[in-house]
């Protein structure tokens, strides 16, 4: 069964960009815009990871975060945050929230396909 | 799709993301100028977030690199560590000119050398660094260049032998208990670990509790770990990265391929009571930058080699438009409709009987309405709010204002009316042109408008509108109004005006749109250089729209502008001069007239001119013009169309008026090639062409004492 992994970006082209690397590497893909409409998409959906800007309107990636960690069927999913290279004290805060783990934008297909592999 | 193509459809969206976001910052800005609050310094510094992070992604370094300092300043700002001052907004703004002119540049494919980024760069440098109480509060925020350099001290401070360790590590992992919660699983990183070079896992157990009392999702276990091979510690601490903050993680040099190091720290240490597990998390920020050099070459390279440079590209970007969803969704809905009606029609070709007629005609009026409703929604693909076009103003403007010393309130109205996509680009340079003359000519100093008795702040309106079926754009202001005796003597003192001729006010505005016309006693940046308004009447006309003026002194002026909704379609008359048959727009006619031969006169043996209302108009002999057979040469004996253009008029000789109708304008320039006196074509139902005359053109020709024969018959 192909992976079904939720990209959370309010910016179109980073979302898109991700999707594209993503589905051509055989991933099944579902994008939302905000922290907000990724959470009601976790509702009544369960993915297989999810990777999630930090910065967005609405809702940023730590509170999506915290929030998809409080639903049951979320315990175990891996959560992964996009950052940028900005300091250690938003991975922190990530990992409070419940974050797996990051990665560190600007990167390349290869670098986020090898990140995804690690967790699925 | 092809891969490529794919990612230049992402490139496309990002550049348009960046444009979006750039204006979301110069919109901040402003306000961030009048007021200094939390939600718009979010804003601004989400917009140059996202650039930076998209820039990079996208393989434009220099737009990365160059954003990172205007971040890193906004993000002081938004920690509350830097006051917002007028200089910091001010150079803000020039960074959004940077950055908006190296976006231009990378959609260009041209190589992203701004010349004034090195400028800028340096100010915000200054800035970032200067300031010793800014600098202070950075440590202890988030500063990324401070911490890039204590990162470096703690690393060393770790590892004095800063070379890989020729035999391997040993390294003590003593996870925290909630590593399952993040979704951490330890046998990921030992995979990942062994990517590195052989692996030895011990576990240690003691931790676990018995099997009554245990939390299953919990990790109660620790691993003594030993990897073989020449590493850097840093390419360990990338393993752990994820986990390295929660977890105990000490390394150690292995002294042999076999033995322990003497000096192991216990494994029953209390994890939140050992530094080195704290500090050890710290080199992860620089990790990336020591992977090894390939690497690095590929973060580079990857987003260029998706992205490959194709020539057309510049070109096709700057035709492609964005279309709202719901547009889309109608068309498809329509061209749904369509196909039932066809298939509907089809039916009828099959089994044909006289007793269907009435069905038949039931399908046709269908289609026409389909039809109908499909060139709406086609058309209004095209069209986009003015707002694109209205949104620079109040940058503008506030600078502007700035500049001159004068206060402004700038009101936008009617934001939302929408115009044809190539109408909104072109009408952008001519309404500027409009805004800054209001701004230096119209309105006075907050002093004189006093001295007036009017409120020392000036109100200047961009409204637009829709009016018939045409869109009206007004560029309103309260100043002082057109001052006719200066106009009028400035036109004399050009010869643009006979000294002995008393003109109208209507005429005297006009005049304002003359070549070369200025009143402004002295060059300044903002007007006076006396191009311009001649430009952007000339604009507005090849737009097939017209500019009208009034103003009152002391009271204000206000320009008006209007413009066809689409250049696509004409609202058209149709004639008939001989065989052939001509458009010309409904909105250029004034009056169609059966002419008394005594209004006809003709002046020095050729030039025919028409008595029309006491205005003797030159007749325009279409049949002449393009060398064919009229029905009738007298002008007595054909009608004549009244045609304006510019407040100019020509009667225009033609054998019968047709119907009126919307035509489809073809055009001929890429068709066949431009045609002096013709604006385009269009196809009749029947498949003939007809010609759709250029009124202005043909009305230029025959004034401006150019030959009214035209070489080229068509």
């Amino acid at each position: 069964m192909t992976a079904r992994i939720l990209a959370v970006d309010d910016s179109a082209s980073m979302r898109q960009m991700v999707s594209f690397t993503l589905r051509h590497a055989g991933y099944e893909v579902v994008e939302a815009v905000d922290g907000e409409e990724a959470l009601e998409y976790a509702r009544d959906n369960v993915v297989d990871l999810v990777l999630t800007d930090v910065n967005m309107p609405k809702m940023d990636g730590i509170t999506l975060v915290r929030e998809l960690r409080r639903l049951e069927s979320y315990r175990y999913v891996p959560l992964l945050m996009l950052t940028t290279e900005a300091g250690p004290e938003k991975k922190m805060e990530g990992r409070k929230a419940g974050a797996t783990g990051w990665l560190v934008k600007p990167f390349n297909p290869d670098k986020l396909l090898a990140t995804i592999a690690k967790v699925l | 799709m092809s891969t490529d193509l794919e990612m230049e459809e992402i490139l496309k969206v990002f550049l348009q993301e960046c444009a979006e976001g750039l204006q979301a910052m110069e919109t901040g800005l402003l306000n961030l100028s009048a007021r200094a609050d939390r939600d718009t310094i979010d804003a601004i510094f989400r917009a140059a977030h996202s650039i930076k992070g998209g820039a990079g992604m996208f393989g434009f370094m220099e737009i990365s690199q160059f954003t990172h300092a205007v971040e890193t300043l906004l993000d002081q700002m938004r920690n509350g560590a830097r006051v917002v001052t007028q200089d910091a907004v001010q150079v803000l703004f020039q960074s959004v000119d940077v950055m908006r002119e190296m976006m231009e540049l990378a959609e260009a494919r041209q190589p992203i050398v701004s010349l004034h980024a090195d400028a800028v760069t340096s100010i915000l440098t200054q800035m970032l660094s200067g300031e010793a109480q800014a600098e202070a509060a950075v440590d202890l925020h988030t500063g990324a260049g401070t911490a890039q350099s204590g990162t470096a001290q703690v690393t060393a401070g770790i590892s004095p032998p800063a070379g890989p360790c020729a035999s391997g590590w040993r390294i003590e992992f003593r996870p925290h208990a909630n590593l399952f919660k993040t979704c951490n699983d330890p046998l990921r990183i030992f995979n990942e670990l062994e990517t590195l070079g052989p692996v030895q896992a011990i576990a240690a157990i003691e931790q676990v509790p018995p099997l009554a009392v245990m939390d299953p999702t919990l990790c109660y276990l620790a691993w003594s770990l030993t990897v073989n091979g020449s590493l850097l510690q840093t390419q360990l601490a990338e393993v752990f990265d994820w986990v390295d903050a929660d977890s105990a993680i000490d390394y150690q040099r292995l002294a042999d391929r076999t033995g322990l190091e003497p000096d192991v720290h216990p494994v029953d240490d209390e994890p939140s009571l050992r530094p080195p597990a704290r500090l050890a998390g710290v080199p992860v920020a620089s990790a990336p930058a020591s992977s090894p050099p390939g690497r690095a070459v590929t973060v580079r390279d990857a987003p260029a080699a998706a992205a490959p440079p194709t020539a057309a590209r510049a070109s096709a970007d700057a035709g492609s438009i964005r279309v709202a969803t719901e547009k889309v969704d109608a068309l498809i809905n329509l061209v749904g409709e369509l196909v039932i009606t066809q298939a509907m029609l089809g039916r009828f070709s099959e089994h044909y009987d006289p007793e269907n007629l009435e069905s038949l005609r039931r399908g046709l009026a269908h289609l026409t309405r389909n039809t109908r409703d499909l060139q709406e929604s086609v058309l209004k693909i095209r069209m986009l709010p003015i707002s694109f076009s209205f949104n620079r103003f109040p940058r503008l403007v506030h600078e502007l204002s700035r500049k001159l010393g004068k206060k402004v309130e700038l009101r936008l109205n009617g934001e939302n009316t929408e115009l044809d996509k190539i109408v909104l680009e072109k009408i952008g340079d001519p309404l500027v042109h409009l805004v800054r003359n209001s701004l230096d000519h119209g309105l006075e100093t907050p002093a004189d408008r006093l001295a007036a008795g009017k409120s020392d702040t000036g109100l200047l309106e961009l409204n637009a509108f829709h009016e018939g079926g045409s869109v009206i754009i007004e560029v309103k202001d309260d100043g002082a109004g057109l001052n006719t005796a200066r106009i009028l003597a400035k036109a004399r003192e050009r010869g643009l005006l006979e000294s002995d001729v008393t003109p109208t006010n209507e005429q005297i505005y006009n005049l304002i749109f003359a070549p070369g016309f200025s009143t402004a006693d002295t060059v300044s940046d903002v007007s006076g250089r006396g191009v311009g308004m001649d430009v952007v009447r000339r604009n507005i006309n090849d737009l097939g729209g017209h500019v009208q003026i009034s103003s009152a002194a002391g009271l204000g002026s206000t320009i008006r502008i209007r413009l066809p909704l689409t250049l696509a379609i004409l609202e058209g008359q149709m004639l008939r001069v001989g065989p052939e048959t001509y458009v010309i727009s409904l909105v250029s006619i004034i009056e169609t007239v059966q002419p008394r031969q005594a209004h006809v006169q003709s002046i020095s043996g050729r030039a025919e001119v028409f008595k029309h209302r006491d205005e003797y108009l030159p007749i325009v002999r279409l049949h002449e013009l393009f060398g064919i057979v009229p029905d009738h040469r007298e002008a007595s004996k054909g009608l004549l169309v009244v045609a304006e253009s510019d407040g100019k008029r020509v009667a225009i000789l033609v054998d019968e008026l047709l119907a009126q109708q919307q035509v489809v304008i073809k055009s001929l320039d890429t068709n066949f090639k431009q045609v002096p006196g013709l604006a385009g074509a269009t196809i009749h139902g029947d498949g003939r062409v007809a010609l759709i005359l250029d009124v202005p053109g043909l009305i230029g020709r025959f004034l401006d004492g150019a030959s009214p024969h035209v070489d080229c018959a068509a």
